[in-house]
């Protein structure tokens, strides 16, 4: 005997705006718990910038001097020119982080839960996104307020303020490539190729150790390629916030990187289009 | 066993579907991976508050199936709908009447029971207090309410397999798909779960898709589908299926039907 009313119609009910909110809220809270249970990986993410900070910088901060530059208006120790550049490396290694861990999910069965949800798949990886950027700014501002005790500090108070707009946006630019690389990578041994080809590259051919007119001066080429690469914009959108500056030019790099990004991991993870169904079996 | 269904036509919103809907319609659907097809113009429905077994061997298509059931992959040939809502075409308003228990174990190990219901029922847009009801309800239903704040690592196999049943009903789901559920359990276990999926057709009125290779997890009265390489051999109920194929029982049937002895090792 069926309980079911066949004659019953299921009416089409839709999502209302405080339901997108909830799911929001939702990929936002699992991401922080889970962050928060993986005691290490918090421990790690502070552990790296500062071993650059404590003991890169310090050891070249008399060898490598910085000609004032914007949005300097005085010379700057080393290690204050080279944060803004560990700031983005913490985001860069988030992002990369996330992209390990929806690798896993997939493999391990996780990401089914997120993808199978009815609301709409790009709101989901948006949703995703924004959680991944959000732990990436809660790591940002730890290793600030460690920074801080290391007389590492924005001119004003005010700057902790004004570069939280730009880790936002440049949380999101690693995070959307992170998920990008994440649906073109099948298994999750070949992430060490990630290591090679993406944090490295990305990180030494930038402005986050070194200024760039001192590439120029050392390999115009290499500094035409830190010029195009977009980590470049992600450090100094960081480094010109922290002095409540916004660079342009950097602003709609990381801007229109974020949107191509996420656009193509959009059109990666959807079912009709995207790169998971011919990759499996 | 079939129930003939229109899908809604396409459009930009989702219009509310005329008819009497299956709660699961597969029509002619077809699935590739390259050159090798996975699936290849598979038809069959699922009544609502009905137990239908999908059977078949490793590599018959039955997760594939699942796959594009819940959107995963997308549907290229062929249509697919949950109570008449194509799935391509409303996927929304489809999956929202979907449950799915994966192959694949699915929880997150380091949160609790009750936390990885929480984040299912967001994902669901189900708000604090209606989690938290449902929560309870469904927990109670599959006899794990006790362990709603135990972390899902401390569970057993079993355990974990309840709580993904319990997930999957947590949002009122009207169709409920599950993909070789009791792979790696052990016998009393397995006998647990069959049992509690069984008891929600009459309590929840919900269509259930059982996918499995084990004959044994059939029942007489049953509706089966039987899925071999991709392809649709019979469909019907057991005793129709075991009447076509010339067969005393359900297991000699899918011998005759696919040509392997699947009881083996069962």
């Amino acid at each position: 005997m069926s309980l079911v009313d066949l004659s019953t119609p299921t009416p089409a009910r839709g999502f209302s705006l405080a339901q997108y909110a909830i799911c929001l809220r939702g990929v936002v809270w699992r991401e922080a718990l889970r962050f928060l249970h993986q005691r290490e990986r918090f421990v790690s993410a502070l552990v790296r910038p500062l071993v650059w900070l404590f003991i890169f910088a310090a050891g070249f901060r008399s060898v490598l001097g910085v000609s004032i530059i914007p949005p300097y208006d005085t010379y700057v120790l080393y290690d204050v020119y080279i944060t803004p550049g560990l700031v983005a490396m913490i985001q860069l290694f988030n992002g990369m982080q996330s992209s390990l861990s929806m690798v896993y999910d997939r493999e391990m069965g996780n990401m089914r839960t997120l993808l199978v949800s009815p609301l709409p798949r790009w709101y989901l990886l948006t949703s995703k996104l924004v959680a991944g950027a959000s732990v990436s700014i809660l790591q940002v501002y730890a290793f600030l307020l460690i920074a801080y005790f290391w007389d590492i500090e924005p001119p004003t108070y005010w700057g902790y303020l004004t570069v939280l707009p730009a880790l936002i946006l440049s949380g999101l630019m690693f995070g959307a490539l992170g998920m990008l690389l994440s649906s073109l990578i099948r298994q999750l041994e070949n992430f060490a190729g990630v290591m090679n080809f993406v944090i490295f590259p990305m990180f030494f051919a930038s402005s986050a150790l070194y200024p760039l007119w001192r590439v120029q001066e050392g390999s115009p080429g290499l500094a035409f390629v830190c010029e195009l690469n977009p980590f470049t914009h992600a450090v100094e959108l960081i480094r010109f916030a922290f002095y409540g500056q916004i660079n342009a030019l950097s602003l709609a790099v990381v801007l229109g990187c974020t949107i191509v990004f996420l656009g193509a991991a959009i059109v990666a993870y959807d079912p009709s289009r995207g790169m998971l169904m011919r990759r499996e079996g | 066993m079939t129930l003939p269904t229109e899908t809604p036509p396409p459009g930009t919103s989702a219009p509310e579907p005329e008819a009497p809907a299956a709660a699961l319609q597969i029509s002619h659907v077809s699935h590739s991976y390259g050159k090798r097809k996975a699936l290849d113009d598979v038809s069959f429905s699922v009544r609502p508050a009905s137990f239908t077994v999908l059977l078949g061997l490793n590599g018959a298509g039955k997760s594939t199936l699942f796959s594009l059931i819940t959107r995963l992959y997308g549907v290229r040939s062929g249509a697919i709908s949950i109570f008449g809502w194509d799935v391509s075409r409303t996927p929304g308003e489809a999956l929202r009447r979907l449950g799915v228990v994966f192959q694949a174990r699915t929880l997150d190990l380091d949160l609790s029971v009750e936390q990885n219901l929480r984040y299912h029922a967001a994902l669901h847009g189900m708000g604090t207090a209606e989690t938290k009801a449902r929560s309870a309800d469904v927990l109670a239903k599959v006899d794990m309410l006790d362990r709603v704040n135990d972390k899902v690592r401390a569970l057993s196999g079993g355990q974990m397999r309840r709580v993904e049943i319990a997930r999957a009903l947590l949002h009122r789901p009207r169709m409920l798909l599950l993909d070789e559920a009791t792979v790696g359990l052990d016998v009393k276990a397995r006998a647990d779960i069959l049992t509690h999926v069984r008891s929600l057709i009459e309590s929840e009125g919900i269509g259930v898709l059982w996918a499995t290779h084990l004959i044994d997890e059939v029942r007489d009265g049953d509706d089966v589908v039987v899925l071999h390489r991709g392809k649709l051999l019979d469909k019907g109920d057991v005793a129709e299926v075991c009447a076509r194929a010339g067969a005393p029982g359900m297991g000699a049937a899918f011998n005759r039907l696919t040509g392997v002895d699947a009881t083996e090792g069962n």
